[in-house]
């Protein structure tokens, strides 16, 4: 899957998955957690969602609001822990 | 010099006609919460004092003077009312922390109909049963938040009327939806405020039990009195401070301490409505000049955790007083804020159904780090046995923490349930659900829950309402849910779930049922952990032993184990 794919297909899942308003415009840069589209709770399933789409175990240490806080810097922690 | 002074010379001859006598009320006479937050301040000489200042994420910066407040909430009321919506009407407010959110709250109490605030990530289910239960008339909501009201709606006759406070096109409106705006309202002057008394209702918040649905507390107008005093004397707001309170108002603290608390006594307070980031909060705490702050552990533990490094980028300077709320405050996180901020947080112990802080570390008073403090003066407070619900005068041995009724505040029923608001009281004490012990000098220490109820970043989940919830998905043959300890929310949600026939486990379904629970409940509500078990331990009649299960994630010991049917 190429980089572009990657974010794709995140930014698609947070839409799909995150978003109430339908309306709601967000890029690979919009704050997700900092904003409150996603919330703290909810970063939980998240996660879920990237280790098992990628197949990767991502520590929780490693799960920060930071680290979720846009597409790209969720990419970023993936490609950490893609082979 | 604090407000409160000296916290034992308060005790001696305490009167709640000390509040009585400030506010400038005589019994009998009408109080309304509304009126008391925005009118009579003005009339007090400060109309132009800023009541608000609020930042949305983005920066998108708004401030209101106590004036703007008082028009906005006399607009709102006069709309309501054109409406037809009278005094003790349920109108719900399913905003997120909006300006408009705190205005309607005002104006709703203001013709006298009951606010019913409820959290605006609750999922469509979460939002049902609460409006149903109450029989509400109408729901003021945003855009942002109307598919859940419009998926539910069919179900609820009663609820007449959707208000939605920001641009819609009038051809995107379906039946019973209305667009209201405040820009686009001529702001009215004059509203007749309704003649409430004492007992008349005010708000209606909902809490979770350990079983049944969840519960709709009536508090009344008089509720003033306690909110505007522990204001006072605990959160020790003063004429100049800048105060913000972190709890969202679809919670008692939210509305209790970060509208009726500081709007009665004329304080400038500031809302940030954004996700968390220790560097937006410290921000915000720099720019507006933060001097008494109310938070909670979560997020205190949360600070805690993004290091004390990032605090040196700000000046932090301005925080004269600090307090949390929301599950017992760890005694790491009182000498951490001392080490960092300069100066404790103080805990403050209560509950929706208190209605004001009863237990606390008061401004002055020696902070035990890791104790809850003492009672409020006027406020009698005890811990008691659990089989003879006599009170442990012994310190340091556990027991309810329990309270004798009288105090404004006092919750009047459980909505539509006075057999289990009747529950609630033994032998002449309120009953609180939770455990503590007393030491010998009278501080209160924090031990858990008497119950299943599950306290996670100081909300309350009913596991009956998850596992009910649960049940609705189709690979869910039975669970049962418990709390699982969490180092930043104190408590976590987790489930076990056998699965029916057909299904296996995988991790694919355990995220399907992850967002099954965070939609139709809430993300509070959301297992953030699911085990998949073969069957779950039950008594030989058939009930499942949630206490074993318990047991288990927190390492306690399982106990008797006798009734277990499957071993």
């Amino acid at each position: 899957m190429s980089m572009e794919e990657m974010k794709d297909l995140i930014l698609q899942y947070v839409i799909k998955e995150y978003l109430e308003d339908e309306d709601t415009e967000i890029t690979y840069d919009t704050p997700l957690i900092s904003s409150g589209y996603v919330d703290s709770f909810s970063m939980v399933s998240l996660l879920v969602f990237l280790e098992n789409k990628f197949k990767i175990k991502i520590p929780s240490s490693k799960a920060t609001p930071e680290a979720f806080d846009s597409v790209n810097n969720i990419v970023a922690l993936v490609n950490q822990y893609l082979e | 010099m604090s407000n409160i002074g000296s916290y034992e010379q308060r005790l001696t001859g305490f009167d709640w006609s000390i509040a009585a006598k400030e506010l400038e009320y005589h019994d009998g006479e009408s109080i309304n919460i509304g009126w008391y937050c925005s009118d009579r301040i003005c009339r007090k000489g400060s109309a132009d004092k800023i009541a608000l200042y609020y930042q949305g994420f983005g920066g998108a910066d708004k401030q209101y003077s106590f004036n703007d407040v008082r028009l906005a909430s006399n607009t709102i009321g006069s709309f309501l009312q054109a409406l037809g919506l009278v005094n003790e009407d349920r109108i719900c407010l399913f905003m997120d922390r909006v300006p408009e959110l705190y205005f309607s709250f005002l104006g709703i109490l203001k013709i006298g109909a009951i606010v019913q605030p409820l959290f605006s990530a609750f999922g469509d289910e979460s939002l049902f049963v609460r409006l149903e239960n109450a029989q509400t008339r109408a729901i003021i909501t945003q855009k942002k938040h109307l598919a859940k009201v419009r998926k539910i709606k069919d179900k609820l006759p009663s609820l007449e009327f959707i208000i939605i406070i920001d641009p819609i096109e009038t051809k995107d409106l379906k039946a019973r939806e209305i667009a209201f705006s405040f820009e686009n309202t001529s702001p009215v002057e004059n509203l007749d405020i309704f003649p409430t008394k004492a007992e008349s209702p005010s708000v209606l918040h909902y809490t979770s039990g350990t079983t049944g649905q969840p519960k709709g507390v009536k508090h009344v107008h008089y509720s003033l009195l306690s909110q505007y005093l522990t204001a006072k004397w605990v959160l020790d707001l003063q004429e100049n401070d800048i105060y913000w309170c972190t709890a969202d108002p679809g919670w008692v603290t939210g509305t209790s301490y970060g509208i009726i608390g500081p709007w009665s006594l004329g304080i400038t307070q500031c809302v940030l409505d954004s996700g968390f980031s220790a560097q937006t909060w410290y921000q915000f705490i720099e720019k507006y000049r933060v001097t008494v702050w109310y938070s909670a552990p979560t997020a205190i533990r949360s600070l805690m955790k993004a290091g004390s490094e990032i605090i040196r980028n700000f000046d932090l300077s301005s925080l004269r007083h600090l307090a949390s709320v929301g599950e017992p405050l760890n005694s790491e996180a009182v000498i951490w804020s001392e080490k960092n901020f300069g100066k404790p947080f103080h805990d403050t112990f209560w509950q929706t159904e208190t209605g004001c802080i009863m237990i606390t570390n008061y401004p002055g008073m020696k902070v035990k780090p890791g104790s809850m403090g003492k009672p409020f003066p006027g406020i009698t407070g005890v811990v008691l046995d659990a089989k003879t619900y006599e009170p442990i005068h012994e310190p340091g041995r556990i027991g309810l923490i329990a309270f004798k009724p009288g105090w404004p505040s006092m919750m009047r029923t459980y909505w539509n349930n006075e057999e289990k608001y009747r529950e609630k009281f033994v032998n002449g004490w309120y009953i609180s659900g939770d455990k503590a012990s007393i030491d010998k000098e009278g501080y209160f220490w924090f031990i858990g829950r008497d119950d299943d109820v599950i306290n996670t970043g100081g909300h309350l989940v009913s596991p009956f309402e998850v596992e009910s919830a649960l049940l609705e998905h189709p690979a869910v043959g039975e669970s049962a849910v418990v709390a699982k300890p969490d180092e930043i929310n104190m408590e976590v949600v987790k489930a076990f779930i056998a699965l029916k026939p057909g299904f296996l486990p995988s991790s694919d379904l355990e995220l399907e049922i992850m967002n099954f629970i965070r939609k139709k409940l809430s993300s509070v509500a959301m297992p953030q952990e699911i085990e998949f078990v073969d069957q779950l331990p039950k008594t030989r009649s058939g009930k499942i032993m949630r206490r074993l299960l318990h047991a288990k994630e927190w390492g306690e010991e399982i106990g008797d184990i006798s009734t277990l049917e499957n071993d």
